[in-house]
C-alpha cells in the first residue's frame, strides 16, 4: 500500500475525528469518562513515542547518541526553555556526540 | 488585559466591544500563531528524515493539521513502523480535538458551513486562545485569530524545514533523530504536572522499552495507548465505587 494512502487516510480520520465534536450531542461527550481518557491516551501516547525514538533502533533496543538528547532535553524543559529551544538543542547534542566520536 | 477583562466581568449579555486592534484575545491568537507556527521547522525537517516526500510533509500540515498526531506519524515511521501503524498512533492522537470541537461548539456556536472550517482549525492553540477569553466576542477571536494564523505560518514553515531537510542528506550526522526526541518530550512535558497522567506516561514508556524488542516496530506504541485506555476506565470504574461506599 502506497504512503499517501496512509498519509491521506490518517488526514481524513483527523478531520472526522475533530468534527466529531460538533455533530455529536452535548450529552454524549458530556460524560466524565471522555475528557479523561483523551487525556491519558495522550500523555501514554506521547511517553512511548519518546522512548521509541531515543531507545529503538528496528526492533533493538539501542543505547545512543540519542540518549543524550533527551537528558539535554530534559534539562531545557526543567529550566522552562522555549519548545524550538529545546527541539534544537536536542539536534545539536547528538550531532555533538557523534561528531566528537563519544556515542554512535 | 486586566483592565479589559474587569470590565466585561458583569453579565454576557451586556458585552462591551473591544476594538479589533486592542483585543487581548486577537494579540493571544497572533503570538501563538508565530510560536507555534515556528516549529513547524522541525516538523518539516523530521518528516523529511522519516521518510516522506516534501508533498507528503506538506500534506499533513495542511489536511491533518494536528501537531501532535502529525509527529506521531512520522515518529512511528522514523522508529521502523509501517503506514497502518502511523495511521494508528495519530488517529489516537487526534481523539482529544474531538473533545475541544465539542467545547467549541458549546462556546462558539458556529453556524451552518462555518462549522466544517472551525473544525480543521480545532487544536491545542485554537481551543487554548479562546477559552482563556471572558466575552463571547473574545472567545471567538482569540480561536479564529489563533486557528488561521497556526494554520499559516505552520504550512509555511512546514514547507521551509522540508525544504532543509532535503538538503542536510544525512539526518543523524545533523542530529536529526535527537531533535525528535526532544521534540516529542517537550509535547509530553506540559502533561506530566498532574499525578496521575504523570504514571501513565511512566508506565507507557517502561511497557513500550518491554516490547520494543518483542513485537514489530509501531506495534509498542499501540500497545502503549491500550495500557492508557485500560488505566482510565479501571481507574474511573475504581472512583465511581469509592464513590457510592
Amino acid at each position: 500500500m502506497s504512503m499517501w494512502f496512509w498519509v491521506l487516510g490518517a488526514a481524513a480520520i483527523a478531520y472526522v475525528t475533530k468534527l466529531v465534536g460538533y455533530l455529536v450531542p452535548d450529552a454524549v461527550l458530556d460524560h466524565p469518562l471522555v475528557p479523561r481518557l483523551a487525556g491519558l491516551v495522550t500523555a501514554g501516547l506521547l511517553a512511548s513515542l519518546v522512548v521509541m525514538n531515543t531507545f529503538a533502533s528496528g526492533t533493538a533496543l539501542v543505547l545512543d547518541a540519542r540518549v543524550g538528547a533527551l537528558i539535554v532535553a530534559g534539562i531545557a524543559l526543567w529550566l522552562r526553555a522555549p519548545f524550538l529551544a529545546v527541539v534544537i538543542l536536542g539536534a545539536l547534542t547528538a550531532a555533538l556526540l557523534r561528531w566528537a566520536g563519544w556515542a554512535a | 488585559m486586566s483592565g479589559s477583562s474587569a470590565v466585561s466581568a458583569g453579565s454576557d449579555h451586556a458585552e462591551p466591544v473591544i476594538p479589533w486592534r486592542s483585543s487581548p484575545a486577537v494579540r493571544v491568537g497572533l503570538s501563538l500563531g508565530i510560536a507555534t507556527g515556528l516549529y513547524g521547522i522541525s516538523f518539516g525537517a523530521l518528516s523529511i528524515a522519516a521518510g516522506l516526500t516534501f508533498w507528503q510533509t506538506q500534506a499533513l500540515s495542511a489536511l491533518m493539521f494536528t501537531g501532535g498526531s502529525q509527529f506521531a506519524f512520522i515518529g512511528v515511521l522514523s522508529g521502523g513502523g509501517g503506514g497502518a501503524a502511523a495511521l494508528g498512533a495519530a488517529s489516537l492522537l487526534g481523539v482529544r480535538n474531538t473533545v475541544y470541537g465539542m467545547t467549541m461548539n458549546a462556546l462558539l456556536r458556529p453556524q451552518s458551513w462555518r462549522k466544517l472550517i472551525a473544525a480543521q482549525i480545532t487544536i491545542d492553540e485554537s481551543n487554548a486562545a479562546a477559552s482563556a477569553q471572558p466575552t463571547f466576542l473574545e472567545r471567538k477571536r482569540g480561536f479564529w485569530v489563533a486557528g488561521v494564523s497556526v494554520f499559516l505560518l505552520w504550512n509555511l514553515f512546514t514547507a521551509v524545514g522540508a525544504l532543509l531537510g532535503d538538503a542536510v542528506g544525512d539526518p543523524g550526522q545533523w542530529g536529526l533523530d535527537g531533535a525528535a526526541v526532544a521534540a516529542f518530550l517537550g509535547l509530553l512535558w506540559p502533561r506530566l504536572r498532574e499525578r496521575e497522567p504523570l504514571a501513565v506516561a511512566v508506565v507507557c514508556g517502561v511497557v513500550t522499552a518491554i516490547c520494543i524488542p518483542l513485537v514489530p516496530s509501531g506495534i509498542p506504541v499501540l500497545v502503549a495507548a491500550v495500557v492508557a485506555l485500560t488505566w482510565g476506565l479501571i481507574g474511573a470504574r475504581s472512583a465511581r465505587k469509592k464513590a457510592r461506599s
